[in-house]
């Protein structure tokens, strides 16, 4: 057993590492500041991809929001903005992340729970009713339906009159985290990979300043990772997508650039800050010595963080508020573009208005008040984060190389490699936490009774109201165009051409989310999970 | 603890990938002597009374954090009635109000562990409450 992710130590990170009791120059034995470092805004980008980071601009407040109808989740996007939110964030409920519509029997009991139900376009021009498409960025958490909502999106944006060429977002569109980490898998891993390089190759041909993927270490570490194993596994996947579009036949610095990653922001503070600036540096040198590529902007790991959701706890929820405004800093001391500050009752339910207001504040009072932004990466040079910088860079590149040699990340998935780390270091943690090796202020130490917080409840209602508007939807389009575009669409996937103009003819005709995945599922079949524990 | 092991099936309702924990407290039964079967995900209530009556479990633990469970619960505690499977004592945890438990507990949950439940919390529960496999009483 001497593998395990955390020794016996008292002075461990979260992860298990060991940290000494003092840094000097001597950890940082023939470190050279040119090539370690470099300036701001200069390769390798250990320091931030900006000169000036947030002098220039401060990082996107976007808080991930979603729940019920798209009429409620449009008021709350309302709120958010008027509030001074820069950026939308959408959370789809259960269903539309797996593409199923409302009506499915599976759908039961889960309609607009866990974010907002989104069936068709009629429940997408709602969603962005009264939202000016050409100004405000929007980022959509989807997965294997994220070219169809992506189609959806663009749909509205022409209704709006806004041309695909400026309007400006982010789909997840990270199927193999899905694999690994959160488990909203529908198609098997290689039509998933081809729709993937879909979006890439349309977006940037026709919606330039999309992001048409977030490389998400952030589920990977909810599911209990390690910090290295987040870092290792998340650009290990972006290696995985660069090459089967590069198999393509794309070219890199076409697609390259608007490739963004997502990272979770955790409680141990160093060890977060080394990681955002360790994987920058990875993948600088990834981009131009692995793949040759020649734009600057194919180097820049540009990446959008969300506090940990795990870390927060039932228990004396206030305290919350707490460990978000310290993960946070660490994405900010780190560089993050984007950013979403948990509300301090998630663990019960999806936030109030209140404590979503709290976690805005949160940021704003970091970006105003603490005086972190005044000069880009404070911390750069410091000897304990230059240290652990390098160790987790180390760290990571024996892992990727370890996933290199099984033959890419789509083989190490089939062989459950990242999966079972990752189940490994959760239950380890679990055992730490348990023998009060970790500490958890609340849970394992410090415990009092506490009162029960408002929450947010979504009402019965909401699944009434979707189901009666997905019926209307489905009497008054146009059924007979709808059932020629998805014929379209299937011999479109069996004839292996790009689906984006077939997706955007379906949904223009109102084809539900769940009548265009069950025409990709005939084609594609349907992903089983080997069930391992 | 009795000669034969209690047998645990360890579902997961509701739409939700969220596996972390019914994972972790699969490992942390076996090692504790149980023999643990795991559903997978995204199972319904028909798939999970059926497994437990087919791999003849004496505890079924549910996991669900997707908010569906005031639904899914019923229709499971319901679906074991019907096929005579009524004395498999039944556990759940996740993401699960406080105000939600009463409700659970009268529809016949024996327990519902809230987060921050230790996995030592849950074995120690199933050895005191759950005495000897089914077959042997």
């Amino acid at each position: 057993m001497s593998n395990l992710p955390f020794e016996q130590d008292k002075f461990t990170t979260i992860s298990g590492k060991k940290i000494k009791e003092l840094y000097t120059p001597a950890d940082l034995d023939g470190f050279d500041y040119s090539k370690e470092l470099g300036f701001p805004g200069e390769y390798p980008f250990t320091r931030g991809i900006h000169p000036s980071m947030y002098r220039g601009r401060l990082w996107t407040m976007r808080q991930f929001s979603g729940f019920g109808t798209a009429e409620d989740t449009n008021s709350r996007y309302k709120y958010l903005l008027a509030n001074g939110q820069t950026g939308l964030s959408v959370a789809f409920h259960l269903p539309t992340l797996m593409g199923i519509d409302s009506d499915h029997p599976l759908a039961e009991g889960e309609i607009g729970k866990c974010g907002v139900a989104i069936d068709s376009l009629a429940d997408m021009e709602i969603l962005f009713d009264g939202i000016p498409l050409d100004k405000i960025s929007t980022s959509m958490t989807i997965n294997p339906p994220a070219a169809v909502l992506w189609a959806m999106y663009i749909a509205v944006a022409e209704k709006q009159g806004v041309s695909p060429k400026i309007i400006s977002g982010t789909i997840q569109n990270d199927i193999l985290k899905e694999y690994i980490a959160q488990k909203t898998f529908v198609f098997p891993p290689e039509p998933s990979m081809k729709l993937i390089v879909d979006t890439f190759e349309y977006g940037s041909q026709e919606v330039p300043r999309w992001n048409t993927i977030s490389i998400s270490g952030y589920h990977i570490r909810e599911a209990g990772s390690t910090a290295v194993q987040e870092l290792a596994f998340t650009l290990r996947d972006g290696i995985e997508y660069v090459e089967w579009a590069v198999r393509r036949g794309l070219d890199i610095d076409e697609f390259v650039p608007r490739l963004s990653f997502f990272f979770n922001a955790h409680n141990d503070f160093f060890e977060e800050i080394a990681k955002f600036r360790a994987a920058r540096k990875i993948w600088a040198e990834v981009m131009k010595e692995r793949f040759k590529a020649k734009d600057p902007r194919s180097w820049w790991l540009r990446f959008h963080t969300q506090t940990s959701g795990v870390s927060l706890m039932a228990q004396q929820p206030y305290n919350n508020v707490v460990r978000v405004a310290l993960q946070a800093m660490t994405a900010v001391l780190g560089g993050t573009q984007s950013l979403h500050t948990n509300s301090l009752d998630e663990t019960y339910a999806l936030p109030s208005e209140e404590a979503v207001t709290i976690a805005l504040r949160t940021q704003q009072i970091i970006a105003h008040e603490s005086g972190v932004i005044n000069s880009a990466d404070p911390l750069g040079g410091s000897y304990f984060v230059e240290a652990l910088t390098a160790q987790m860079e180390k760290e990571a590149k024996d892992y990727i190389k370890k996933i290199d040699d099984m033959g890419g990340m789509v083989k190490a998935i089939e062989l459950g490699f990242p999966q079972r780390e990752i189940a490994d270091s959760a239950y380890w943690y679990q055992k730490a936490v348990e023998r009060k090796e970790k500490i958890i202020v609340g849970v394992n130490a410090f415990e009092i009774e506490h009162s029960p917080i408002p929450t947010l409840k979504i009402e019965d209602q909401v699944a009434r109201q979707q189901l009666e508007r997905l019926k209307r939807v489905k009497q008054t389009r146009n059924n007979t165009e709808v059932k020629a575009k998805l014929i379209d669409l299937k011999k479109a996937a069996e004839d292996n051409q790009n689906l984006m103009p077939f997706l955007l003819k379906c949904v223009r005709a109102y084809a539900t989310l769940g009548e265009v995945m069950d025409a990709l599922k005939e084609v594609y079949g349907e992903y089983k999970e080997p069930i391992t524990y | 603890m009795a000669e034969k092991k209690l047998r645990v099936l360890v579902a997961k309702p509701g739409l939700d990938g969220h596996d972390r924990g019914a994972k972790v407290i699969c490992r942390s039964l076996r090692d504790a002597g149980y023999e643990v079967i795991y559903t997978g995900l995204r199972r319904t209530p028909e798939e999970i009374v059926n497994a437990a009556i087919q791999e003849d479990v004496d505890v079924i633990g549910l996991s669900i954090l997707s908010g569906a469970h005031n639904v899914l619960f019923p229709k499971i505690m319901d679906l074991l009635q019907d096929k005579q499977a009524g004395d498999i004592t039944v556990i759940a945890g996740g993401i699960i109000p406080d105000k939600d438990i009463p409700n659970l507990e009268k529809i016949g949950i024996a327990k519902v562990f809230l987060p921050g439940s230790s996995t030592e919390d849950i074995v120690t529960w199933i050895d005191k409450n759950v005495k000897e496999p089914l077959q042997d009483r």
